[in-house]
């Protein structure tokens, strides 16, 4: 069974994104790049079906800029088998990088499409769903926990209230949440190996898929800066406080 | 124009979210709303009684299909012909249904909006809330989610719709429904409270966990938790506070061992009044709390509860 993975470039979770001072985005030059959180997420689940015997091929792939060929390394040293780099200077939005994925996944055949659930950049929450979508291929988003028996695959997912069971016949599109799995160091010998593991380049335009955003970015602005208020000494004080200055109780 | 807001309820109650994706809704034109599942009849009931609200199309459903995003994407697909919007909410159940959609559709989503500049241009917060994004969507139809602490809600009674009966669709199929697992809790729900109490990995194990909810029932407050509470297993994944799990901004949130890291901050930080209770002096979720006090949470916490005792 094979399983396809797409990665996202995202900066760093660790740092604070600074808005551009002519307001046209959040400044990515010299700041530290790494995989989007859940896309490791999604990866290991993909290493451990793989370790299970259950999968045995894993494709990374990765829309965005050259740069990205250090995120698809980053999952072939996790235990991706091999990558595909879909090349682009255009901004990526989830319908263009789901339509990507739709003609790389006629091509490769894929049982099942592991992504994570959100990019920690544009905060979409979209592309597996909308992938999904476009293949009229089942769906779960938000996975906690994944199994995979007799063709098809059960997965328990998040939900506001709880959580959720469904089962899908595969090929299936799952989304990874942050209690899927804790994704492991790519050790020093993996990422030597991962050099050598075969990634291929390709353009959107290779694939017939017209990159141009839906969504303009008119302007992006720092949010309201919230002021430091005051510490106070004693659980007295905070209740006078709440009571009689701030009036919430 | 005429928008199709797609309403979350709770056995036919409407939640108090959908109603500030109404109030959204009403800034771009008429609204008609959507009720599914197997209460769809008593959800319709409350909807068409909701200001505003010129008709309700109801959707019901006791397979179980309704729970499921395939069909209800296909569903509102099928229903976009007559709207020029379609919006919901920011559940996870909207999460799940509207990109679908979108993709049916051919649009690009526009999720999580926080302002309405006017019919084609929204403004979102991105990088956890680091940042505001003004976007402009070129597509003919939007589809729009709504953070509900950005709007408020519409009153719940009032209004006089009109309520019609459509079918759900069978979708593409493939996808079963098993099984729902709900954490009952007697406490208001979390997105919606008056009063949060969060508790951290400062609350140190799910017993201590528990110490919050005294405070709790005096506040009337709904309880909140870190991603780390969270994951070190103090409580469930749907009591998580964040980018990554629910927004809330209730006049008061309070902070119990929660080191405010961004991902946090991302769900709380438009509370208009937060407290935090900290060891750390430098805690980064001092840097946001109107009232702050640097201390030992578990000798504070039975101080701050028999305060509340004393005069109120
Ligand atoms: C992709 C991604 C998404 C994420 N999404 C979220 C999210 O949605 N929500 C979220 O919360 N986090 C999220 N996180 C995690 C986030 O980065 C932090 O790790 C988390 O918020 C830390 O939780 P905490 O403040 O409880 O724990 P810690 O950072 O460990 O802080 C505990 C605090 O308790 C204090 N403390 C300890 N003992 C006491 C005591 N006895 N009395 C008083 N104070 C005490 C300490 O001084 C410390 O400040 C996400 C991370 C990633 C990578
Ligand atoms: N440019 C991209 N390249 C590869 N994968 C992507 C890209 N954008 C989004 N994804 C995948 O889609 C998931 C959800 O992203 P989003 O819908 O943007 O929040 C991510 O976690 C990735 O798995």
């Amino acid at each position: 069974m094979k399983v396809l993975v797409p990665v996202k470039r995202v900066i760093d979770y660790n740092i604070k994104p600074r808005v551009k001072a002519d307001g046209s985005g959040v400044e990515t030059a010299g700041v530290k790049m790494s995989m989007n959180p859940f896309d490791e997420i999604a990866v290991e689940e993909a290493v451990r079906l793989k370790e299970k015997g259950v999968v045995s091929e894993i494709i990374a792939v990765s829309i965005g800029e050259a740069k990205a060929q250090d995120t698809l390394r980053t999952a072939m040293a996790m235990g991706a088998d091999r990558s595909i780099l879909v090349e682009t200077d255009v901004v990526t939005e989830p319908l263009s990088v789901a339509k990507v994925l739709k003609a790389l996944v006629e091509k490769e055949k894929p049982d099942l499409i592991i992504l994570g659930k959100q990019a920690i950049d544009d905060d979409m929450n979209a592309t597996g769903q909308m992938l999904a979508g476009l293949l009229g291929r089942p769906q779960a988003t938000f996975a906690s926990k994944v199994e995979v028996a007799d063709g098809a695959v059960t997965v328990m997912r998040e939900i506001d209230g709880g959580s959720q069971t469904v089962k899908l016949a595969l090929p299936a599109i799952i989304t990874a949440d942050l209690r899927l799995n804790e994704p492991r160091y790519a050790s020093l010998p993996n990422i030597m190996k991962a050099r050598k593991k075969p990634m291929e380049k390709i353009t959107p335009a290779d694939l017939g898929v017209d990159m141009t955003p839906r969504l303009s970015v008119v302007s992006v602005a720092e949010p309201p800066e919230r002021k430091a208020g005051i510490k106070l000494d004693s659980a007295a004080e905070l209740v006078s406080r709440l009571r009689n200055e701030a009036k919430v109780i | 124009m005429t928008v199709l807001v797609y309403l979350d309820h709770e056995g036919g109650a409407i939640r108090q979210a959908s109603r500030s994706a109404i109030a959204a809704a009403s800034k771009l034109g008429d609204v008609d709303v959507l009720v599914t599942g197997p209460d769809a009849a008593a959800a319709a009931k409350s909807a068409a009684a909701i200001p505003g609200v010129k008709k309700v199309v109801q959707v019901t459903d006791t397979t179980g299909n309704s729970e499921l995003a395939e069909p209800v994407a296909s569903l509102l697909a099928d229903l976009a012909a007559g709207y020029t919007h379609i919006l919901a909410a920011s559940s996870a159940t909207a999460k799940n249904i509207l990109p679908r959609t979108a993709a049916l559709l051919d649009v690009q989503p526009i999720p999580d909006i926080v302002a309405i500049n006017d019919a084609d241009t929204f403004v979102r917060p991105i990088y956890a809330g680091s940042a505001l994004a003004t976007v402009k969507s070129a597509d003919a139809k939007k589809i729009i989610t709504v953070r509900a602490s950005s709007f408020e809600p519409v009153a719940s009674e009032g209004g006089n719709a009109t309520i019609e009966e459509v079918a759900l669709p069978a979708g593409p199929g493939g996808s079963t429904f098993i099984a729902t697992e709900l954490s009952k809790s007697e406490r208001p729900e979390l997105e919606s409270a008056r009063v949060v109490v969060s508790g951290g990995n400062g609350m140190l194990n799910e017993e201590n966990f528990k110490l919050l909810e005294p405070l709790a029932d005096r506040l009337g407050a709904a309880i909140g938790a870190s991603r780390a509470a969270v994951d070190k297993g103090f409580v469930s994944n749907e009591y998580q506070v964040g980018q990554t799990g629910k927004i809330v901004a209730p006049e008061l949130y309070i902070a119990m061992g929660i080191s405010g890291q961004i991902q946090h901050l991302a769900g709380m930080k438009d509370s208009k009044v937060i407290v935090a209770v900290n060891k750390d002096p430098e805690a980064p979720i001092f840097q946001v709390a109107d009232y702050g006090i640097v201390g030992d949470l578990f000798t504070i916490l039975p101080q701050l509860e028999a305060e509340l005792d004393k005069a109120g």
